[in-house]
């Protein structure tokens, strides 16, 4: 009974990487399963999602408090990974951005979003 | 001003960008660009001969120590790349005009310039950058610029190849910093320098195995390592043809570098080749390479496409002379980078100023394009010749390493492969070749007369530097050499 206790406790402790791993997957998964081109860059920002996680919980101090100097605290969180994410996050809807421009574009262009469908009127009109 | 080279080359680009942007006019916006493009490569030169002898530049932006901030690093490797890099984007300016102007709706040209430069300071940030993460934001801006790039095709499958290159991209530059991520974890720093120094204590912990195959996985994606390429051949083939002579010659070139890099300078060669099988995974891959996606351009319609699977066989030279991870073995990639870029320059530009003038280049387009076009045709059969390694050209000294290389490890199949390798280009160079010369000329070609010289002049600094460095081989084959020696070194 304790060994499960220890187990369970185990996988609680990193939870937060587990959760980073199922964002990461099902991203990923949603881009090379779905054939719908919104729906392939949902799946896209879940991937990169996954990619804040990862930095933000490596810089987690245990008890630590925001990163911001006050005579009351004295543990921080490591402000590092907060700043190189918020970046990310730029870079992120960037591309978020330029995707969905793209897909509105190719709608225009194919009447469609649909990837199976653009590649057949591609191939009709050879 | 001269100790801020490292910082003004990656400003001024970006800078350039945002002017172009503003001038709003398509002569004024070109100007911009052939402006900036000639002086980064005065920078570049600069710093390459301050770094010749095995100098290191370290420029520390804001003044932050290293440690803490973002370093600009430059030693003979790097500045290799940036002078690469900067050399193709003053070639391509003057020939940009004509070529955007015909191929590029009026109101968008200066947009195109725009990402054009983005694009440009991208790929010499990843060069210069001494940050992993900093590098990841270069290796983005380089990268969302040319997705905008390459929708400004003319043909819709233009739209599709750039959002397929988006998400192939993103998920690459994703992998890489999902890696650096967990590298970050185990050393506390990203400076690639100190990494490397970090590594080497822990290298086979679990995270430090796992951020390996990211990045490598990562990085494979933007250099186009078959099979991770599918996103390479419909990109190229539906660009403007300026974006992709540049993007052709320089971007999966740099991604090669930051591959180097990380294999050799911060993971270390010992471990990433001794302890891991990382030689025959990537050797695998590489004359998988060589020979699938040589194979599949003999049979392309598309000369631009057919060129661009040709260049997923080309980095597959380059991943092999890396594989090597001997000291002829990567200076044969790092000469294969310079010739591979001077030779598909060469080439994309000759094909951009046959679509200047006809409009497209399938081959029957370009049926019997010898007699209407005698220069431009001359440089692309001189530069198809490069590619497939005649003795006199730059391709031929690159194949030369190659094959010292392998002789070396004892390895005659491989030697054997590459030779035999050489048939496959062979045979779609002669479709060119045979398609240009030896055909009558359709009635499409009737009015057609040979390309500008503003056109003419750029696509034959490249194609005549493809048969210069054939020769003299001082230049590449030493420069590569030393670079070879450092990168062989560790990052120091």
């Amino acid at each position: 009974m304790s060994d499960l206790v220890a187990a369970a406790s185990g996988f609680l402790d990193h939870y937060n990487q587990y959760i980073t791993i199922f964002l990461m997957v099902s991203g990923l998964y949603i881009v090379i399963a779905r054939g719908n081109m919104v729906k392939k860059l949902v799946g896209l920002s879940l991937f990169q999602s996954s990619v804040y996680l990862l930095y933000i919980s490596a810089g987690k101090v245990h008890g630590g408090t925001a990163p911001i100097i006050d005579p009351g605290f004295t543990v921080y969180s490591h402000p590092l990974p907060h700043v190189l994410i918020l970046t990310a996050i730029v870079v992120g809807i960037a591309t978020l951005a330029l995707g969905l421009a793209l897909v509105v574009r190719i709608n225009e262009a194919y009447g469609s979003i649909e990837e199976d469908e653009i590649f057949e009127r591609d191939r009709d009109d050879k | 001003m001269r100790e801020h080279l490292p910082a003004l080359q990656v400003v001024l680009p970006l800078f350039g960008a945002l002017i172009a942007a503003l001038v709003r006019g398509p002569v004024a916006a070109w100007l911009v660009t052939a402006i900036v493009s000639v002086a980064s490569l005065v920078i570049s030169v600069v710093l390459l001969r301050q770094v010749i002898g095995g100098e290191v530049i370290s420029y520390h932006l804001g003044g932050w120590d290293p440690s803490i901030g973002i370093e600009y690093r430059v030693d003979i490797v790097s500045a290799l790349i940036l002078v690469l890099v900067s050399a193709v984007a003053a070639v391509v300016a003057p020939f940009a005009r004509l070529s955007v102007a015909a191929e590029i709706p009026e109101d968008k040209v200066a947009w195109f310039y725009t990402m054009y430069l983005i694009s440009l300071a991208g790929l010499l940030g990843i060069a210069i950058t001494g940050d992993a993460f900093n590098a990841f934001v270069f290796l983005e801006v380089s990268s969302l610029s040319s997705y905008a790039l390459i929708a400004m095709g003319t043909n819709r499958r233009a739209l599709v190849a750039a959002y397929q290159y988006l998400i192939v991209g993103t998920i690459g530059a994703g992998f890489y910093v999902i890696g650096v991520g967990l590298i970050y974890m185990m050393t506390g720093t990203l400076n690639l320098t100190l990494m490397a120094e970090r590594i080497a204590d822990i290298e086979l912990s679990r995270p430090i195995l796992a951020a390996l195959a990211f990045i490598v996985v990562g990085i494979s994606l933007k250099l186009a390592l078959f099979p991770l390429h599918v996103w390479l051949p419909n990109a190229y083939a539906y660009a403007p043809s300026v974006a992709t002579v540049f993007l052709a010659a320089t971007a999966t070139k740099v991604a090669i570098y930051l591959f180097a890099r990380y294999v050799f300078s911060v993971f270390g060669r010992s471990f990433v080749f001794a302890d891991l099988p990382l030689t025959e995974t990537l050797l695998t891959f590489s004359i998988a390479a060589i020979f699938g996606a040589g194979t599949v351009a003999v049979f392309q319609s598309n000369l631009k496409r057919m060129f661009a699977y040709s260049s997923v066989a080309q980095v597959g030279y380059i991943t092999l002379g890396i594989s090597l991870a001997t000291l002829s073995g990567v200076t044969g990639a790092l000469v294969h980078v310079l010739n591979h870029a001077l030779i598909k320059g060469a080439i994309f530009m000759a094909l951009g100023s046959a679509v200047f003038r006809i409009g497209k280049c399938s081959f029957e387009d370009i049926a019997g394009i010898g007699r209407k076009m005698p220069l431009t045709s001359a440089a692309l059969v001189l530069a198809g010749l490069s590619l497939i390694g005649l003795p006199g050209t730059a391709g031929f000294i690159s194949k030369w390493y190659l094959v010292v290389a392998s002789l070396e490890l004892g390895w005659w199949w491989l030697a054997a492969l590459i030779v035999m390798s050489t048939l496959i280009t062979l045979a779609y160079v002669a479709r060119v070749v045979e398609a240009a010369y030896f055909r009558e000329p359709s009635k499409a070609l009737a009015d057609v007369t040979e390309a500008p010289a503003e056109m003419l002049i750029p696509t034959w600094i490249l194609a005549g530097a493809t048969v210069y460095f054939g020769i003299d081989t001082q230049l590449t084959a030493g420069l590569a050499e030393r670079a070879a020696l450092v990168l062989m070194g560790g990052i120091q």
